[in-house]
């Protein structure tokens, strides 16, 4: 095994793990607070990659104003998924509002397939995100570099956030115990509405970054990393942050290097390892790795 | 300073609540006593904004003189707002948030920052084993100690009204005489209680008035020290 | 015979009659839709088993419909043409050729066995959690027939079936599917599997084991799906890994919330009304190039019942006047 191909594998891991991060932990927050699956969260990464087309290639607009842009598009959308589909939903059993959500993303997907056909369009970055530059030793694209950066400053931006702020700290209350949250005085709905924003918020920077590495999109891609970004979660611990994060690294590592290591006639079951190592984690260690949920699961 | 007349609250299709009707003045402490299931914590969920009435009235004047709100029509955040702090059956404490971040969260709707600083300070003086174990996580602490947090939390709200839903429940006597010591501590500087109660013995003790709740209704009311003598409440509720 | 039990024997019989007139009067396309309509009621029903019956919440359904359609279609498949589609298959699969009927019926035994193990790891699991471990074994299942070349052709897919599905297998199957069900739903064991749904605790309080039950509904709702796939199969001519996807899954589901999750005559319903939709807008999709039309005006009717009238059209109950009268609330 090449010492430099193993690096390589590990650095690609690290870059998916950063996106599949980003996504887990605007799920995993929402999760918490809400206990419900929301699986539109991958369409809201596909939402993202389709504005910063349009921001970018339509509107001509700078990156460093697409960027933030980006971010509040995903912003809006969660909030207007929140108050359209799932407020209606807080109450009632899980599995209706696992459909629910379920419907909201083919709805969204649907509705991308009308406006913008099913056709994959190209990304185009500009040039300068696409050159290589030399980082001890290795020839990483800029863009990648950018990912591997911006991705875990987001994250911390998120959990400064969480922790350091009155909304945070009303968030984290809501998650545990509603109804004591509301005797606190807590506004549940503009909590929830706001979890939803912030969420959303990295699903859409998420968005910019995968269009941004794979330079194609297109109506259907946000499903696959919305349910890897569950994986994510799951295997990190639902409803923990760190845990996302954690989670998010490792499924982006595991990932690549099972089609990295492994002989390529194995790399097409990528997926089906995905989902393989879902169910197993599900079963085995139903709390993930840094799990303190107390919910019951199985 | 707190009215409910003819009060009919139902859970779904059981009807919990009947016609209550009870009253709280200024600076007093007052007992809500029964059996479990009884109707008490529907009660005080119900004065908080937590479950509608379906009929009935419940006034709040936070201030001699003052305005006087319809709790009935007022949303829970409001009523928080308007000075009634709950201290919830359980306790309540957000075990993955620390002591610290517990006791900020019952000044949720503050804004003066200084002041909840000092807040801070007093609470911690009076329970000294919370500012020990400021940082640690709520759920770490026993019950009593839960309990005192619990409290501490809603005086953090400065309340005009401090409500408890079963202070005592699960604690040890000794413990459950230190917090009630304490609840007439509280009640001296000013802030009025209504508390529920299974325990009727400390509660009656405590209060200076009281309300017998059986399946819903109102049964009985008096001076505390009357209820005591009475010999139907001796036999139901305090084992004599 | 009770009045009930008349008036099903009247309503089997009508459907036999309707069957007969669709055939006369109606064309080629017109009988192709009837039989998808037919197909989607045993979906439906049999997927109401499972999620209604048990109140497991399973997406895994069309997993079970390709197992079922690559069987059936791997005995039914021309022998002559076997070795030009699929040149590695094994001696004594290559030589097999079967009738459809034993070819059905062996699509969904494989169907319903697949269900044991995958039941067995699974139905341990609660609630969304069970759902979306549902979801991950229908995506396996799907990159292990587009990876299983010397069985499926992978990605190509199946092609050239023979046309043998008609409105009568279709309407033979349907009576098949809804009989057995409505049987067992009205039976001691019905009630024992609508109790788990109901109450987990009562039920394991009175004995009942709650894996067995499970792991049955799962079986069952399976092979009838089996079924369907190799129904569908040889109505299409063609199987492709894609065919059976998360949308499928999405479309049965919503076809049996609508109807009433529990309630047999939904789901029948619901597959007739979601199935003419979608009929209904594929050649406007088509010819105006909106596509995704149809989905989307499907997955607005989800929410809206899932908010304003969350049991569906019936809940689980059926029509008074089929329910034999000791099972009346």
């Amino acid at each position: 095994m090449d010492g430099a191909y193993l690096a390589q594998q590990i650095l690609n891991g690290l870059i998916l793990g950063s996106m599949y991060a980003l996504v887990a932990v605007g799920f995993s927050m929402i999760y918490g607070i809400i206990n419900l699956i929301n699986f539109a969260h991958g369409d809201i990464v596909m939402i993202g990659a389709f504005s910063t087309l349009a921001l970018l290639v339509v509107l001509g607009l700078p990156l460093w104003v697409v960027a933030p842009g980006v971010v509040g598009v995903g912003a809006l959308c969660g909030l207007v998924i929140e108050r359209a589909a799932f407020r209606p939903m807080r109450g009632a059993p899980q599995v209706t509002g696992f459909i629910a959500s379920l419907g909201v993303s083919i709805m969204i997907q649907n509705l991308g397939i009308l406006t913008v056909t099913a056709q994959p369009r190209n990304f185009t970055f500009p040039d300068y995100m696409l050159a290589a530059v030399s980082v001890f030793g290795f020839e990483i694209q800029m863009v990648n570099v950018c990912i591997m950066l911006a991705a875990p400053l987001l994250v911390v931006g998120l959990l400064f956030v969480v922790h350091r702020t009155r909304l945070g700290t009303a968030m984290r209350a809501t998650a545990e115990n509603l109804d004591v949250a509301r005797l606190m005085g807590v506004n549940i709905n503009r909590t929830i509405a706001a979890t939803f924003a912030l969420g959303s918020a990295l699903a859409g920077a998420a968005g910019l970054m995968w269009g941004g590495k794979f330079g194609q999109i297109d109506p259907l891609m946000g499903f696959l990393p919305g349910l890897k970004a569950f994986v994510a979660a799951v295997i990190g611990g639902v409803g923990s942050i760190p845990g996302a994060i954690l989670g998010g690294y490792v499924l982006g590592l595991a990932e690549v290097l099972f089609v990295g290591l492994l002989p390529p006639v194995y790399s097409s079951y990528r997926d089906a390892f995905v989902f393989g190592l879902l169910i197993l984690i599900l079963l085995v260690l139903p709390n993930g790795i840094l799990g303190k949920s107390t919910e019951e699961r199985a | 300073m707190l009215t409910i007349r003819h009060l009919d609250v139902f859970r779904g299709r059981t009807h919990v609540l009947r016609d209550v009707s009870l009253e709280v003045g200024r600076g007093e402490i007052v007992a809500l006593i029964g059996a479990n299931g009884a109707g008490k914590t529907t009660t005080l969920r119900t004065i908080s904004g937590l479950l509608p009435a379906r009929n009935g009235e419940i006034s709040f004047a936070p201030r001699e003189g003052g305005d006087v709100l319809d709790l009935t029509s007022t949303p829970a955040e409001a009523i928080v707002a308007a000075g009634i702090c709950h201290c919830p059956e359980g306790r309540g404490v957000f075990s993955r948030l620390s002591v610290h971040e517990n006791l900020l969260m019952g000044a949720y709707l503050r804004d003066d920052r200084q002041d909840i600083r000092r807040d801070m300070e007093q609470v911690c003086a009076m329970f000294p084993i919370l500012a020990a174990r400021r940082n640690q996580p709520a759920g770490n602490l026993s019950g009593g100690e839960q309990m005192m947090l619990a409290i501490g939390r809603a005086l953090m709200g400065r309340p005009r009204l401090l409500i408890l839903d079963e202070p005592s429940l699960g604690l040890a006597p000794l413990v459950v005489e230190a917090i009630f010591q304490l609840l007439a501590r509280i009640n001296r500087e000013g802030v009025t209680i209504l508390l529920v109660e299974q325990n009727a013995v400390v509660a009656l003790e405590l209060a200076h008035r009281a309300y017998v709740l059986e399946n819903g209704r109102v049964v009985m009311s008096g001076e505390s020290a009357a209820l005591a003598g009475d010999d139907n409440i001796r036999k139901a509720y305090l084992g004599g | 015979m009770t009045a009930e039990r008349k008036r099903l024997l009247f309503l089997a019989l009508a459907g036999l009659g309707l069957t007969v007139l669709m055939q006369a009067v109606f064309d080629d396309y017109l009988r192709t839709m009837a039989c998808f309509v037919g197909i989607f009621i045993i979906l439906a029903v049999s997927l109401n088993f499972t999620n209604g019956f048990a109140g497991l919440f399973s997406l895994g359904h069309p997993a079970f419909m390709a197992i079922g359609g690559y069987v059936a279609a791997l005995l039914t498949f021309n022998p002559e043409m076997k070795p030009l589609f699929l040149p590695d298959l094994p001696e004594w699969l290559m030589a097999l050729h079967l009738p459809f009927l034993p070819a059905l019926l062996a699509g969904g035994a494989a169907a319903a066995l697949t269900a044991l193990p995958v039941g067995a790891a699974v139905l341990r699991l609660r609630g969304h959690y069970l759902a979306v471990a549902t979801m991950g074994f229908l995506i396996i299942v799907q990159v292990l027939i587009t990876n299983m070349e010397p069985y499926t052709r992978g990605p190509l897919g199946l092609n050239g079936l023979d046309t043998l599905t008609d409105l009568w297998w279709v309407y033979g199957s349907v009576l098949v599917t809804v009989y057995a069900c409505w049987k067992i739903k009205f039976s001691s064991y019905g009630r024992m599997l609508q109790s788990v749904r109901e109450n987990e605790l009562a039920a394991a309080c009175l004995g009942v084991n709650l894996f067995h039950a499970r792991l049955a509904a799962l079986v069952i709702g399976a092979f009838f799906a089996g079924v369907a796939g190799g129904l569908w199969g040889h109505l299409v001519t063609a199987l492709t890994p894609v065919s059976f996807s998360l949308v499928l899954a999405f479309s049965i589901v919503v076809m049996v919330v609508v109807g009433g999750t529990g309630s047999i005559t939904g789901s029948i319903i619901g597959a007739v009304i979601f199935s003419c939709i979608t009929e209904f807008f594929r050649p406007l999709e088509e010819n105006y190039s909106v596509y995704g039309v149809g989905e989307i005006l499907m997955a607005l009717i989800l929410i809206l019942i899932l908010v304003y009238r969350p049991q569906g059209i019936f809940g689980s109950r059926e029509p008074d006047w089929l329910t034999p009268k000791t099972n009346r609330c």
